[in-house]
């Protein structure tokens, strides 16, 4: 972690309502690092990239990417920052009424005057890295969800960003897809010189292409490392999380106002035990 | 207890209702200013005006063609009581021109365009299609919903002259060659007792300020959707019974201010 931070979190605290959902959170993202945020879910891990991209305020606490702190920045200059990000969204959010190809091309028209041959040059060349050239004319629907989630990565990686999100890039894919979308992660951090930001409760595939990562639940973190240091982390939670245990630190039950033996006896009607 | 509960409740409503008013008054605010944004497209606002204008079109031209028939119908029985039928094409004229036409195509357009405006937007934002679009740094309300405002601002306005016009077409089929009213009355009277800037322009002010509300409403419910099924599918209903009884309340106020 000597490599300088891209993004810093320093006492983030941040509710929805009641729910405190981060609860003095501090962070170090070092920079051309692949960093895994990992945790029960509801445990605000997609929150977590919301912060960081700015598309959320903490109610307290500093958040920097690249130097800039997110609270300071008027809006312009919040967009010209997120300019240089790259998100993949956890259901690839790719624009329905879009061909692949426009999805890509996106944020390459709406930002630059470029011509239609370096455009297109540019689009093609970002779906040639995830395979899917060939699906250039294909819209959304007639994609597979493997394919999709490619498509939005070339989206989210077609400005070069300095700075890529990940939220829960392998969920709902199947094992050939999941491992795709694991080396393309690797490979495109590595080739554009990025630093990548990976929320995933995917322990192996994270574990296969992380180089640090952190273990987040009530709202803390409670262990933080390499995966190898995270392994033989000694914190209860963290080894039930990593070992996909169903009763530990976080019970298999939910609270419940009485114990089971009264419920079972209880004459109440079923909407009345709630 | 029933009614001790009623006064806490009310309060409550009212107290989620007055943040809920202020968040959309902000959102029209936005959108309406959006146009200057860089991100803002002619081409999308045209693709926007084809897509609720040219799409509704058929619809309204039968809606106002059988409202005009029917105008004809009950204006005749209601006049050749007293013998006045002379002044059948002023009464289908004005009832279109001031208060039907403006009225039925808004809450037509509510039904058609709005209803479909809101499942849009909210299925955008249940699909995350308008976060990803903020995390590329383009402005949603510039690429999304200013176009579609500033479309239902410019078209229904339009629509409302076509209703009017195909309407009046309809009165005066029923009148002149089904009732036997005379054809050089029927228009004559219409001239004389129709005016273009009482009746024509502020019939079409009504419309504009229909469209404003309906595409507000429409826009604002798809937007503060809930992000589920259920939240597009509720949202799309609150859409068009609110967008409606704005358009019946709208048309009271504005009919007391302009026709006084």
């Amino acid at each position: 972690m000597a490599a300088e931070a891209l993004v810093e979190l320093e006492n983030v605290h941040f509710s929805r309502g009641p729910h405190l959902v981060l609860a003095g959170v501090d962070m170090r993202i070092p920079q051309g690092a692949i960093v895994s945020l990992m945790g029960a879910s509801g445990g605000g891990k997609t929150t977590m990239l919301n912060l960081m991209a700015g598309t959320l305020a903490p109610q307290s606490g500093r958040i920097r990417v690249a130097g800039q702190d997110l609270q300071a920045l008027d809006f312009e200059d919040l967009y010209r920052l997120r300019r240089r990000m790259g998100m993949l969204f956890q259901h690839s959010a790719l624009f329905t009424d879009f061909s692949a190809f426009e999805n890509v091309a996106f944020p390459l028209r709406r930002h630059f005057r470029l011509s239609e041959g370096i455009l297109r040059k540019l689009v093609l060349m970002k779906l040639e890295a995830v395979g899917l050239r060939g699906a250039a004319g294909l819209m959304p629907a007639e994609l597979s969800g493997g394919m999709a989630r490619r498509v939005a990565l070339a989206r989210a990686v077609v400005m070069d960003p300095m700075l890529i999100f990940y939220d829960e890039p392998f969920t709902g894919l199947d094992p050939i897809s999941v491992g795709i979308i694991a080396t393309l992660i690797r490979r495109l951090n590595d080739a554009l010189g990025a630093t990548s930001i990976l929320v995933s409760h995917d322990v192996q595939e994270t574990f296969s292409i992380a180089d640090y990562g952190y273990i987040l639940a009530g709202g803390k973190i409670i262990a933080e490392g390499s995966p190898e240091v995270l392994r033989a982390s000694d914190s209860e939670l963290a080894r039930q999380f990593l070992g996909g245990q169903p009763d530990g630190p976080v019970p298999f039950h939910y609270p419940a106002r009485d114990n089971y033996a009264t419920a079972l006896m209880s004459s109440a009607a079923a909407g009345e035990v709630i | 207890m029933a009614f001790l509960d009623f006064v806490p409740n009310l309060g409550r409503r009212v107290l989620l209702t007055i943040p809920n008013l202020g968040a959309a008054a902000r959102f029209l605010l936005r959108s309406l200013v959006a146009v200057i944004n860089r991100h803002f497209s002619i081409q999308q606002l045209l693709k926007q005006v084809y897509g609720f204008g040219v799409r509704s079109l058929l619809l309204m031209m039968v809606a106002a063609f059988f409202t005009g028939m029917v105008l004809g119908f009950q204006g005749y029985y209601a006049l050749v009581r007293f013998g006045a039928t002379s002044a059948l094409g002023t009464l289908v004229a004005l009832s279109l021109l001031r208060e039907l036409g403006p009225v039925l195509t808004a809450l037509l357009f509510a039904g058609r365009a709005g209803s479909a405006l809101t499942a849009e937007i909210s299925s955008m934002k249940a699909t995350e299609q308008l976060n990803a679009m903020e995390m590329m740094a383009v402005n949603p309300f510039a690429w999304v919903v200013a176009p579609r405002l500033w479309a239902g601002i410019i078209v229904v306005p339009i629509l409302c002259a076509i209703f009017d016009l195909v309407g009046i077409l309809g009165g005066y089929l029923i009148s002149v060659p089904v009732l036997g009213v005379d054809g050089g009355t029927f228009w004559a009277q219409m001239q004389s007792n129709v005016t273009f800037s009482g009746d024509i322009l502020t019939g079409l002010f009504k419309a504009l300020c229909f469209g404003l509300v309906v595409t507000w409403i429409a826009a604002w419910q798809g937007y503060a959707a809930q992000p589920t099924a259920e939240g597009v599918g509720n949202a799309t209903t609150r859409s068009v019974v609110t967008a409606s009884l704005a358009v019946l309340g709208l048309d009271f106020i504005l009919t007391a201010f302009l026709f006084t």
